[in-house]
């Protein structure tokens, strides 16, 4: 097992305002929105350097999405900036049409994504939002894993034309992967190479399945562990070629079951290699209040529960 | 008497080819909107033939040009016969409107690539939000021109519109120019009997907007006139709001004077009647 070591953590989201405040002195056409959440959304750099390119629209999220849509029309690249709970769900009829349908360049940035979001509970808790958003046609869906691969994928937002959903979280997280880092939307990322079990995993479960494969490999598994961190377009390759090897997989996601990761590799699977699989996400339910990680261990996303997860598929790869 | 680039003669003829383009484009395949669209005819036809500074080519992006969004996309008609007349896409076009593999969908869009449609709109009360971005693009790419965004009556329902226009006048949108097609129907009935609007002049000057009121909309000179007053108006620190009374079916006597008319379509008999009471002044589009 590769060895993976952290000296910091930090929050996601933080990447975001890092690599907002990259991208608008990158391309002076980016411009960013906000529905009243501007420190959440790590936004004040941005607005410091750049005041006249920021605008803030208040709590008016439906305004917000026609907003950024209009602005394209004028060449802008816009981010807009609230929860993924209020960036997805409460203004779906306006991505679908003034945006998705509308084939519009804007990215939208949506923070406290998932259970991690924590205290507020299940109405600011949204784990159905990669389902909404990759079921748009046209929409890149992206979740990256660290403070440096969301500062890297938010550069790669904006220099990449078309709709993206780009979803982050709010607590801290250690930052592993490399500050330099080349951010290809839709290429996954390999993060050990092995033979006996796949694991994909997405955003906040990434550094899981890293503490899970050690875990397995103290037990005499061998995992091959991928970071996907784009959900769509899938990086179909990378997973068809890795599940050829190993004969099964678990996918890992801080979602729910139904929509996620999971499902978008269910659907690859069924089509091209009928495969044994395990979820690991929240079960077809909502969330509740509490400390991030006491949530994320009460509905089983975290290591242990990648560890399960795999010991569970290696008996069905047998039994096949 | 109102001073215009083409006659009042010559703008009552497009009407009149607009009018017919609309009742045989919903005639043609059996859906569509004709009682809005009519009642906007003259307002299109006035916007696009006499009021708008347009670029020759169209240019998503519109700059340095004015620019209209359609936030009621249903009456698409009227929509696609002003476009077309206006030099955007071919006449003979819109025989396909609403069938199987057409650039002219039930609602406007951009997703077919059609000439003159810069987003979709159908779903309502988006419209204003675009046209406030689009607006908003323009100051910052330091262009003068304006930016247009018509609406129903009955899509002031909807929720969205408000918080655009808190957000327009507070961040004085004086580029903008708002059109309300204030004709009191909907497609259940009165809007009035639906949902009543309230004083309406009176809520847009309440949420600061600049409100003009034609009573005669469609009256070429009229509505000429109050476009004029608009476009005057801007520059002045605040959005404005032309609060357009029209009459739904405008032109076709039989569909006048009712919302029954808003979605459904004429029958061949009723097309002849429509067709008869406005003659083809610049050509029929052909159907092959």
């Amino acid at each position: 097992m590769k060895k993976y070591t952290y000296t910091e953590s930090k929050d996601t989201r933080s990447g975001f305002g890092a690599g907002l405040l990259e991208a608008g002195k990158e391309d002076e056409n980016v411009v960013a929105l906000c529905a009243d959440l501007i420190g959440s959304l790590k936004m004040n750099d941005f607005i410091k350097a750049f005041p006249e390119r920021f605008f803030q629209i208040g709590i008016a999220e439906a305004n917000m999405m026609g907003i950024a849509a209009g602005l394209t029309i004028g060449g802008k690249i816009p981010f807009t900036g609230t929860f993924a709970n209020f960036s997805t769900g409460r203004v779906y009829d306006q991505i679908r049409q003034s945006i998705a349908y509308s084939d519009k360049n804007v990215k939208i940035a949506a923070s406290h994504a998932g259970l991690t979001l924590g205290e507020d509970g299940a109405t600011h808790q949204i784990l159905e939002d990669i389902g909404l958003m990759k079921m748009l046609p046209g929409m890149t869906v992206i979740n990256p894993c660290d403070y440096n691969q969301t500062k890297a994928a938010t550069l790669a937002a904006a220099r990449h034309k078309g709709p993206v959903y780009l979803r982050f979280g709010r607590p801290v997280v250690p930052v592993f992967t490399p500050e330099d880092q080349q951010f290809v939307i839709g290429e996954a990322v390999m993060l050990n190479p092995g033979t006996a079990v796949t694991i994909l995993a997405t955003g906040h479960l990434v550094w899981e399945a890293i503490r899970a494969g050690e875990e397995l490999e103290t037990l005499g598994i061998d995992a091959e562990i991928i970071n996907i961190h784009t959900i769509k377009p899938l990086d179909e390759r990378a997973i068809l070629t890795s599940i050829a090897k190993t004969g099964c997989v678990v996918t890992a996601e801080e979602h729910n079951r139904i929509g996620g990761l999971g499902d978008s590799v269910a659907q690859l699977l069924a089509k091209q290699m009928p495969s044994p699989q395990e979820y690991v996400a929240v079960d077809d339910s909502f969330g509740e209040s509490g400390p991030p990680s006491a949530l994320m261990d009460k509905y089983g996303l975290n290591a242990e529960a990648i560890v399960a997860a795999a010991l569970r598929v290696l008996k069905r790869k047998v039994a096949t | 008497m109102v001073m215009t680039k083409h006659s009042i003669h010559n703008l009552e003829a497009i009407v009149k080819q607009v009018r017919r383009d609309i009742v045989r484009m919903v005639h043609g395949c059996q859906s569509g909107h004709p009682g809005g669209s009519l009642g906007c005819t003259e307002l299109l036809v006035c916007l696009y033939f006499e009021l708008m500074q347009r670029n020759d080519q169209f240019d998503l992006n519109g700059e340095g040009e004015d620019l209209f969004f359609l936030s009621n996309g249903h009456i698409s008609p009227v929509f696609y016969s002003v476009l077309a007349r206006a030099g955007y896409f071919p006449i003979d076009e819109l025989a396909t409107f609403r069938k199987l593999n057409s650039r002219l969908q039930g609602h406007p869009t951009t997703h077919e690539g059609l000439p003159g449609i810069r987003v979709a709109s159908g779903s309502l009360g988006q419209g204003l939000s675009v046209a406030i971005g689009a607006a908003q693009a323009k100051k910052l790419n330091k262009d003068k021109q304006l930016v247009y965004a018509l609406m129903g009556d009955g899509e002031l329902q909807e929720g969205q519109v408000w918080e655009a226009a808190m957000y327009a006048a507070h961040n004085k949108m004086d580029n903008l120019i708002g059109i309300v097609d204030y004709n009191g129907a909907q497609i259940d009935g009165a809007t009035n009997d639906v949902l009543s609007l309230g004083d309406l002049p009176r809520k847009w000057m309440a949420f600061g907007w600049k409100v003009i009121e034609i009573m005669r909309g469609n009256d070429i000179g009229s509505v000429i006139s109050g476009l004029r007053k608009a476009q005057a108006s801007t520059g002045a620190g605040q959005p404005v709001m032309l609060l357009l009374h029209t009459e739904m079916g405008n032109g076709v006597d039989f569909m006048m004077g009712s919302h029954k008319w808003h979605g459904i379509a004429p029958n061949d008999e009723q097309l002849r009647a429509a067709l008869r009471q406005n003659a083809e002044t610049l050509g029929d589009y052909i159907i092959s």
